[in-house]
């Protein structure tokens, strides 16, 4: 019950099963292939941008290197000029203001000299000159002024050697950003070298803010400089200068990664290097390449997406076209598929009609050439096959059947034929008489007879038709007419055999033949004569219980041949004796591992048993045949016949007690 | 008893807000009585009725988050609302407090503690109205990468130092670990530190110390001296005005002083707004700075100003630490001698 409600299981059709695996083996295929080749030309990418990455930034930084190196130059032949006293003081402020004039970058420059350089001077004002309105103009710094701690007079005193500054903006507040170069004067004194001063000049970073903002890799790339504190020099957001800082700016995102190209950046190093983008907003990538000159360090940023833009979308295409080649592939191979599978579940739908019996269902024809066609092929040809054979059964059954209701017709004639009433003379107390004959599956031909003579004269027969089915019946028949017929003409038994046998031999062309033993018992005597056709011996029990069988004069079976002879035989019954008469169905009944009942079981059987009226008798008769053979098949018909002498004077059969 | 420190220290910390919290509504109660009480007026939230005093306050430094609860005091009303109309100067290198007070240029100057002892002896008789930074937050750093790790490694090296103010700590630094260094000037950056000119410079927590974090330093190659852990905590930031000034408006100092409190006690606990505030006068000033640099200034400011964590002791110079600062400067021949506490200080606390 549980089983038959469950839902069976999801079925798979072939096609899209066979669909489903193409599939999934061909996108694994496409999607390790697909991998690779990103990978792979990711990688190269990658690399290639490196390389035009790092030439750009290189190149920019000469550029830059450059601008700066020409800056240069003037204030550092200043310096070496007055601390060797190749030029005074005042040719050295005349170089420079025609330097400040000449470079357009150039802000403003000085001389500014250790007070120890004028000893015995009070402090002095220092010579400067500034650029205003485009005119360069003497604006010496006041005597108070103490310049001595401010990082343009100290980084090049404590380190030795020409410094930028960090950048700054111009003093008069507005929005150009500085940054001084300051080269130290070097005075040799005995050998020993002597810091006197500086040399400065303010320089202009426009336009290396203009070279750097020139810089503008890929879609939304930028380059920018950084100062080497990392403070931001040149930025396209501009409200990011100076205020900020790369580490400021990943404090701010907390962005470590920032911070280490922040700190590779200001070490002077070289590199490129991939920004998660927490602090730039999206993942970046970055070359990055010192200035030697000033220690700053120009960056080139280009976002991820720019650099991967044109391979995103080539790859974009790729899947596009591979999704729509699934899509058709898909398309293909279920149309494929089902092609392929549409004649066999078709037929799997005809079988299961052909199953229910219809063979005359329209099965598909495919013509073609393939194992589909084959297995079409052998469906027509079993159809066929079955067609025909049901046809023959067909024909088969209805002959079997036909002579099945021959065979009843017989057993009804053979059965019609026999007296069947018992106990067929109740008047009549000096013998009792039973009489029993069963059937076999295919009728033979046995018989049995009894009616009386006259009214003391009793004729009994027992008989054997030799052949089975509708000839022996009818035999039968002919033969139980005649002897009745004769019979009653001439009792004598051993003349009505004969004269049954001439009738019989008359027109016997199927030549067969019928045993009988037949008797006359006279019974108010107790004699018995008898007579016999080729028959079995009938058994006597005695009133004692003694059984023997009778011996039977010779005689042959009736039927094939005319004229032949019997004799008839005369016994003198007491009261109490039996006679059991009987055909070969009991004698050569078979078990089942076909061994014969045979006369001595009989004869064992019939002195053992105490019944002695002919019906139980009969009866126990039939039981042990019937025990005997068990459950092998009665091979022939079983004929029993029982007569008990009771005496002249008895009444009654002591079976209808 | 371990084990239930943390929570204890962490119920302290969280009752410390709460305190806070008590303490400012408690002190602007007590704040307002006298101000009520010495104005005469009946209501301070009306000061309209009375005209506002103009006065001037010139902190000791460009603008920056070190003098972020002055900007707050202003942008909230706090002066105006005790009837003064503060004009905050633009400080500097170029303009020392002591010399605008000395010149009439400014009413209230923002000084270093030691600094106004030494202006005192030198002839600017200045008043400490209240001792506002109490914790010092000056350092010596070098980097590890310069061999050096302990005090005794600075021996023989180049340490950058600002002015005499400031040199009395290391100098008491280096007595005690019995090394001696060459002290070199520094000036307004830490960009010779940072190029090696020096191999150890000064720093205040709150400023340079960031600065050279933000140069690309991190603090584990930093070898960090602080003076206050040295047993020379000075305090540091206070404000001042002249002896004159105090004598003859008095009621102004005051009220000064209690809304520059307010100002700062509101910052602490409005960190952002206030360094809204902070900023937009950084930005008026086109200094090269930014926001993150001053987030870090404010807070520990904040720590410096409170080290006890007790806002009620805000703007209160103690005896003892005034008394350190001075006979250190003795010692050092920074003065001649040691002002009274009382003549000094002005107890408005």
């Amino acid at each position: 019950m549980s089983g038959s409600a469950k839902t069976p299981p999801r079925r798979l059709g072939l096609a899209v099963r066979l669909a489903a695996l193409i599939l999934t083996a061909t996108s694994l295929l496409f999607a390790v292939a697909f991998g690779y080749n990103y990978q792979q030309s990711r990688a190269l990418l990658l690399k290639n941008v490196e390389n035009s990455a790092k030439s750009l930034t290189m190149a920019t930084v000469s550029k830059i290197e450059e601008v700066l190196h020409q800056l240069q130059t003037v204030p550092e032949a200043v310096a070496q000029g007055v601390g060797s006293h190749v030029i005074e003081q005042p040719q050295a402020l005349v170089m420079l203001a025609d330097f400040l004039r000449d470079t357009p970058e150039a802000f403003g420059g000085g001389l500014f000299l250790e007070d120890h350089a004028r000893a015995g001077q009070a402090r002095r004002e220092a010579p400067y000159f500034v650029k205003r309105d485009g005119r360069v103009v003497y604006d010496p710094l006041g005597a108070d002024y103490d310049y001595s701690f401010m990082d343009w007079y100290m980084l090049p005193k404590h380190l030795g050697r020409p410094q930028w500054s960090e950048p700054y903006y111009d003093e008069a507040g507005g929005n150009i950003l500085m940054a001084t170069y300051a080269v130290p004067v070097w005075q040799d004194l005995d050998g020993e070298k002597l810091f006197r001063g500086v040399v400065t000049v303010d320089i202009s970073l426009e336009s290396l803010q203009r070279i750097v903002a020139k810089l503008h890799p890929g879609i939304s790339g930028y380059a920018f400089l950084v100062s080497r504190t990392g403070r931001i020099v040149s930025h396209p957001n501009k409200a990011l200068i100076m205020r900020s800082s790369v580490f400021s700016r990943a404090e701010e995102a907390d962005d470590p990664e920032l911070r280490t190209v922040g700190r590779a950046m200001v070490r002077g190093q070289q590199g490129f290097a991939r920004l998660g983008g927490k602090a730039i907003g999206k993942p970046i990538w970055i070359y990055y390449a010192p200035l030697p000159g000033a220690e700053w360090s120009l960056g080139l940023v280009i976002p991820e997406d720019d650099l991967f833009a044109d391979l995103t979308e080539l790859h974009r295409d790729v899947v596009l076209i591979g999704a729509g080649g699934f899509t058709a592939l898909l398309l293909l191979v279920v149309l494929i598929a089902s092609a392929v599978t549409r004649p066999i579940r078709l037929l799997a739908r005809k079988t299961i009609e052909i199953a229910k019996g219809n063979l005359d269902v329209d099965l598909p024809v495919v013509s073609r050439s393939d194992e589909v066609g084959d297995l079409s092929r052998s469906f027509h040809e079993m159809r066929r096959a079955l067609k025909e054979y049901i046809a023959n059964l067909t024909e088969t059954t209805k002959a079997k059947e036909r002579m099945e209701s021959e065979l009843k017709i017989a057993k009804n004639i053979q059965m019609s034929f026999l007296p069947k009433r018992f106990p067929p003379f109740p008047d009549i107390g000096a013998f009792c008489l039973h009489a029993q004959l069963e059937p076999a599956y295919e009728v033979g031909g046995d018989l049995y007879d009894f009616f009386l003579l006259d009214e003391h004269r009793l004729f009994i027969s027992v008989g054997d038709v030799s052949g089975k089915g509708v000839p022996a019946a009818l035999f039968m028949a002919v033969t139980k007419t005649l002897t009745k017929g004769i019979a009653e003409q001439d009792p004598d038994p051993a003349v009505i055999l004969a004269k049954v046998n001439n009738e019989l031999a008359e027109e016997n062309d199927a030549m067969l033949f019928v045993t009988m033993f037949c008797a006359i018992l006279d019974f108010r005597t107790g004699e018995l004569a008898y007579s016999n056709a080729g028959h079995n011996q009938p058994v006597l029990i005695g009133a004692d219980g003694a059984a023997r069988f009778l011996a039977l004069p010779p005689g042959t079976a009736m039927g094939p041949i005319p004229d032949l002879s019997y004799e008839t035989r005369r016994i003198l019954l007491s009261p109490g004796d039996t006679l059991v008469a009987y055909t070969d169905g009991v004698n050569e009944a078979q078990d089942e591992a076909e061994e014969l009942f045979g006369n001595e079981r009989l004869l064992g059987f019939l002195r053992r048993t105490r019944e002695r009226a002919p019906d139980l008798l009969t009866r126990a008769l039939f039981a042990e045949v019937h025990a005997f053979a068990g459950k092998a098949p009665q091979a022939d018909d079983i004929t029993v016949l029982t007569l008990a002498w009771n005496g002249p004077d008895a009444d009654a059969c002591p079976g209808l007690r | 008893m371990a084990g239930a420190m943390p929570d204890e220290m962490m119920s302290s910390r969280r009752a410390t807000g709460w305190r806070a919290a008590a303490w400012a509504v408690c002190l602007l109660l007590f704040l307002a009585a006298p101000a009520r009480a010495q104005t005469g007026t009946s209501d301070v939230s009306a000061p309209a009725a009375q005209p506002l005093q103009s006065v001037t306050f010139i902190p000791q430094w460009e603008p920056q988050a070190q003098f972020a609860g002055y900007y707050c005091a202003l942008q909230r009303g706090f002066y105006r609302a005790r009837g003064l109309d503060v004009t905050i100067l633009r400080g500097g290198a170029t303009r020392p407090p002591s010399r605008l007070l000395a010149e009439g240029k400014a009413d209230f100057g923002s000084l270093f503690l030691g600094k106004a002892i030494i202006d005192r002896a030198a002839g600017v008789p200045l008043v400490n109205l209240a001792q506002m930074v109490r914790q010092g937050s000056l350092l010596l750093v070098a980097k590890k990468a310069r061999g050096i790790r302990v005090p005794a490694d600075l021996d023989g090296k180049r340490v950058s130092m600002w002015g005499d103010e400031f040199r009395i700590q290391p100098n008491m630094f280096f007595a005690t670990h019995g090394i001696a260094v060459i002290p070199v000037p520094q000036g307004f950056t830490v960009d010779l530190f940072l190029r090696d000119g020096v191999d150890a410079a000064s720093a205040m927590r709150y400023n340079e110390y960031h600065a050279i974090l933000n140069s690309g330093w991190d603090p584990d190659e930093l070898s960090v001296f602080p003076m206050a852990e040295a047993g020379l905590d000075f305090p540091e930031d206070g404000l001042y005005c002249l002896e004159s000034f105090w004598r003859e408006r008095p009621q102004a100092a005051r009220a000064f002083v209690e809304a520059s409190i307010e100002g700062w006690l509101w910052a602490f606990a409005h960190p952002r707004e206030a360094l809204d505030i902070a900023m937009s006068y950084v930005n008026g000033a086109n200094l090269p700075t930014n926001r993150v640099h001053q987030q870090w200034m404010f807070d520990h400011i904040r720590a410096a100003m409170m080290p006890d964590g007790r806002p009620e002791n805000v703007g209160r110079l103690d005896r003892e630490a005034y008394e350190t600062v001075a006979r250190a400067l003795l010692r050092e021949g920074l003065i001649a001698d040691v002002p009274a506490y009382e003549e000094f200080h002005v107890r408005l606390r």
